[in-house]
């Protein structure tokens, strides 16, 4: 085995799509359940139901602005501006309570501002798909100008400031509980089955998924790529502003930059869950395991008493170990020993 | 140079053998290459030819050999590099050129590689370059990005490489897949340049027609073995196909007259601004129409208005009776056209996905059920209709399309199109990388829909399929119709000599 001497650059990425989707699910859920049995053993109060709710309430914040960068991604793209877009939309919220009387705003003024926040989170993303797809400027780029037009325009209407002072009956919506489960994870497993159905089930879907594999064909088969990308843009704003709106009721304030650390951690498990990043290939499920790993691996670290930089620094090397075992060469090895196995 | 005696072969193999896993792919197989002769090596996709290239090369080991010569030197074991030291290059089809470069840069990339870090002296290397080029005898822009020159050029770029390396035996890989007609004429003058020069050129080529004319001897392999050695003298293109194929395939004219079946399209007076220009055709039910005339004689632009991906400046079309001006792709499809690409690699079909999603790709709405969601079963269910219906050879429908050879990925193309319901099928030059065989089976298909009364519209510069494919045949030039002719009453070559005289 000393022949491994080509060390898998962005092959290894590429490899990813040939794993099929239930094995990428397999390989996901025996770490998960080797990290869950480690932290058991290693902290009593990991399993506790303390533990897993506090890891409940905090996982859907990411999940969403997550899912938020994978439909991009399928799509061929990446949407830079996640944390901005929802930034802008929480800031359209508080708003909105603002005028309502702060504290006092009733349920109406929430969903108001709801309304209205994820009427900018799509504008946001509309916007970029426009560019994208008509333009047919890289989205890389689009979506960068989109973030810092969208930073600047917050900083500059809030002075670099907070906002807040929020009705109590936000306060459930970011901390509460039904039945035990914490509303935040309701809200986001809805949200992840929606996506799902909308990717993998919808001639949208479907569309998606061919104009990230190659735009140009996918116009000759007859999809209407560029209407597809406008809308999954636009789609990637609306879970923006939701995680905005989340991401509000979680803090009880509003800043813009707020969750900005949690840009690249989406793209990080948006490929940790075996998303093609050159689009065209992925599934939602792996991802929501990958997030749940990330999430384990920090709770479990802060459990044992780690600092929270260092849990940071661990999902960087995890992410940089699931590339080189995912890499074809050590595939190609795994499969020589279970061959000898058999 | 003195050339010992033993030096008469530039390359000799003897009983060479290479299995993949428990498939043969060469089984004791002998080739041999004379000293600067054009050699070609003619074969279905799959019979082993890359094999033998890579064997050659050093890319793969053979399990067994007798022998390996290389220009009269026995060797017993080839590292890729010793291969290219020793004067053996080849030419893929992809070329593998770095396109942000230049051409001079691409011509001397392997001067500019090496282990020692030193400064790369610019105008030495252009001078190399050009005078590379100059033995050619074809002039490049040597500071252009190669991006900016045709596949053409491209080709001699890469060719201009392997000279730079001091070749003397080159293998070039389907060299012709990509190109027209005039640019295959003036590469096959630098292949017989080169040849003139002592180089040995081995060609690999699906298009019997020019293998006959560029080469003296052919080897054909078939599923791993050797058919046979044949000097190209006497040889037809008829019997070249039986041997490779191993059975034979009929090729004649077939036309018939439908004056009675109806008329499917019609376009009167289409023009588009530097493109083509007053262009009148008619296409009935049943029918296949040939188009064929030079690339760039406005062809592919034609077919781009009647799919409604351009707009015609002038004139008019019609479908089935009714005014025909299509706003988008889409528009001309829900009307009952379709459009086999040219370019199946990047436009055709979508390589990095499914079989199954690549067939149904265009006809979703007929998947989805009510509440607006695909229905597995039926997209399974059309899957497996289309594929068996065309006889696509694949493993699974959930394998990219990329696995599949060159004729079963356009059964697809046109299991695609067909899923669509179209009432005029373009088929723009529908056998570009497609082998014999396969042609045989594509363009039986294609009868059996005419047969059905689907309209057809047979794109393509090889003269000998609009000839024996087509009831009736239009000659475009310069992006006018020039001429029509019944393939009964015309010869391959008289047309041969109108399109590229």
């Amino acid at each position: 085995m000393s022949d491994t001497r080509r060390l898998p650059g962005l092959k290894g990425f590429k490899h990813l799509k040939t794993g099929g989707p239930a094995g990428e699910n397999l390989s996901l859920l025996v770490m998960l359940v080797l990290l869950v049995v480690v932290f058991a053993i290693a902290s009593p109060r990991f399993l506790t139901g303390a533990n897993l709710g506090s890891m409940g309430f905090q996982m859907p914040l990411l999940g969403l602005l997550t899912l938020a960068m994978l439909a991009p991604i399928l799509s061929g793209g990446l949407n830079l501006a996640i944390v901005y877009t929802a930034n802008i939309s929480g800031l359209t919220l508080a708003w909105t309570l603002m005028q309502f009387g702060g504290p006092e705003a009733g349920i109406p003024a929430f969903i108001l501002g709801c309304a209205l926040a994820v009427i900018v989170g799509a504008l946001a993303g509309a916007v970029m798909g426009g560019v994208v797809a008509y333009v047919g400027a890289h989205p890389i780029l689009v979506s960068l100008a989109m973030m810092i037009f969208l930073r600047g325009l917050g900083e500059f209407l809030t002075r670099g400031g907070d906002i807040s002072g929020f009705p109590d009956h936000m306060h459930t919506l970011g901390h509460g509980s039904v039945m035990g489960i914490p509303v935040p994870l309701i809200l986001f497993a809805v949200i992840a089955l929606g996506w799902h159905v909308l990717l993998r089930r919808t001639p949208h879907g479907f569309s998606v998924y061919m104009t990230g594999s190659n735009l140009k064909a996918a116009e000759y088969a007859g999809l209407n790529a560029k209407r597809t990308l406008v809308l999954i843009y636009t789609l990637s704003g609306v879970l923006c502003a939701i995680a905005g709106i989340l991401m509000a009721a979680r803090f009880s304030s509003v800043r813009v930059g707020h969750g900005e650390a949690m840009l690249l951690i989406t793209v990080l498990a948006c490929f940790l869950g075996g998303i093609d990043p050159f689009g065209g290939h992925g599934r939602v499920a792996p991802v929501i395991l990958a997030l749940v790993i990330l999430q384990v691996l920090s709770s479990g670290l802060n459990l044992v008493g780690a600092n929270q930089h260092l849990s940071t620094a661990v999902w960087g090397l995890f992410l940089i170990a699931v590339m080189v075992l995912r890499s074809g060469q050590i595939q190609r090895y795994i499969g020589l020993l279970s061959r000898k196995d058999t | 140079m003195t050339t010992a005696p033993a030096e008469r072969f530039a390359l000799r193999l003897h009983k060479v053998s290479k299995a993949f896993g428990g498939v043969q792919a060469l089984n004791k197989i002998d080739f041999e290459v004379r000293a600067g002769e054009v050699h070609c090596l003619a074969g279905e996709n799959g019979c082993g030819k890359s094999t033998l290239i890579k064997v050659v090369t050093g890319v793969h080991q053979p399990e067994s050999a007798d022998l390996i010569e290389l220009f009269g030197a026995r060797v017993d074991r080839i590292t890729p590099v010793q291969a290219r030291q020793r004067g053996v290059s080849v030419i893929w089809q992809d070329l593998a050129l770095f396109p942000h470069m230049s051409v001079a840069e691409n011509i001397a990339f392997d001067d500019l590689v090496g282990l020692r870090p030193r400064s790369v002296r610019y105008r030495e290397m252009s001078a190399r370059a050009g005078e590379v080029l100059e033995r050619l005898g074809v002039s490049l822009p040597l500071t252009a990005p190669l991006n900016d020159l045709s596949i053409a050029q491209r080709q001699v770029v890469a060719i201009a490489r392997a000279l730079m390396n001091d070749a003397k035996l080159i293998f070039m890989d389907e060299p012709t897949a990509s190109l027209t007609q005039s640019e295959t004429d003036r590469l096959l003058d630098i292949v017989r340049k080169l040849s003139a020069d002592g180089v040995a050129v081995v060609f690999v080529s699906h298009r019997l027609a020019e293998v006959l004319e560029i080469a003296e001897r052919v080897t054909v392999v078939r599923d791993g073995n050797l058919v046979g050695v044949y000097p190209t003298e006497g040889m037809t293109q008829a019997r070249l196909g039986e041997l490779m194929t191993g059975h034979l395939i009929e090729n004649k004219v077939d036309a018939r007259d439908l004056p009675d079946a109806p008329v499917v399209f019609e376009a009167r007076g289409l023009s588009r601004h530097g493109e083509f220009e007053d262009v009148s055709l008619t296409i009935r039910a049943g029918e296949v129409l040939g188009l064929t005339g030079l690339i760039g004689a406005g062809r592919t632009e034609l077919a781009h208005v009647m799919m409604g991906m351009r707009r015609a400046d002038a004139g008019s079309m019609t479908l089935e009776g009714s005014a025909f001006r299509p706003g988008s792709i889409r528009e001309a499809i829900a009307k009952g056209m379709a459009y086999v690409s040219e370019d199946r690699l990047s436009l055709g079909l979508l390589q990095k996905q499914s079989i199954a999603d690549n067939t149904v790709i265009s006809v979703l709405r007929q998947l989805t059920t009510a509440s607006g969601l695909i229905s597995d079963r039926r997209k399974a269910d059309l899957v497996r209709h289309w594929i068996r219906e065309l006889g696509v050879k694949i493993g699974a429908p959930e394998d990219a399309i990329s696995t599949l050879s060159g004729g079963n990925q356009q059964k697809v193309v046109l299991a695609k199109w067909l899923a669509t319901e179209p009432r005029l099928l373009i088929l723009d030059s529908p056998t570009v990388g497609v082998d014999v065989g396969a042609r045989a089976g594509i363009f039986r298909i294609v009868r059996a829909l005419a047969e059905q009364g689907l309209a057809i519209l047979l794109i393509s510069d090889e003269v000998t399929e609009v000839m024996h494919h087509s009831d009736r045949i239009l000659h475009m030039a310069d992006g006018r119709i020039v001429q029509a002719y019944d393939p009964r009453t015309v010869s391959v070559p008289q047309l041969e000599e109108r399109i590229y005289a």
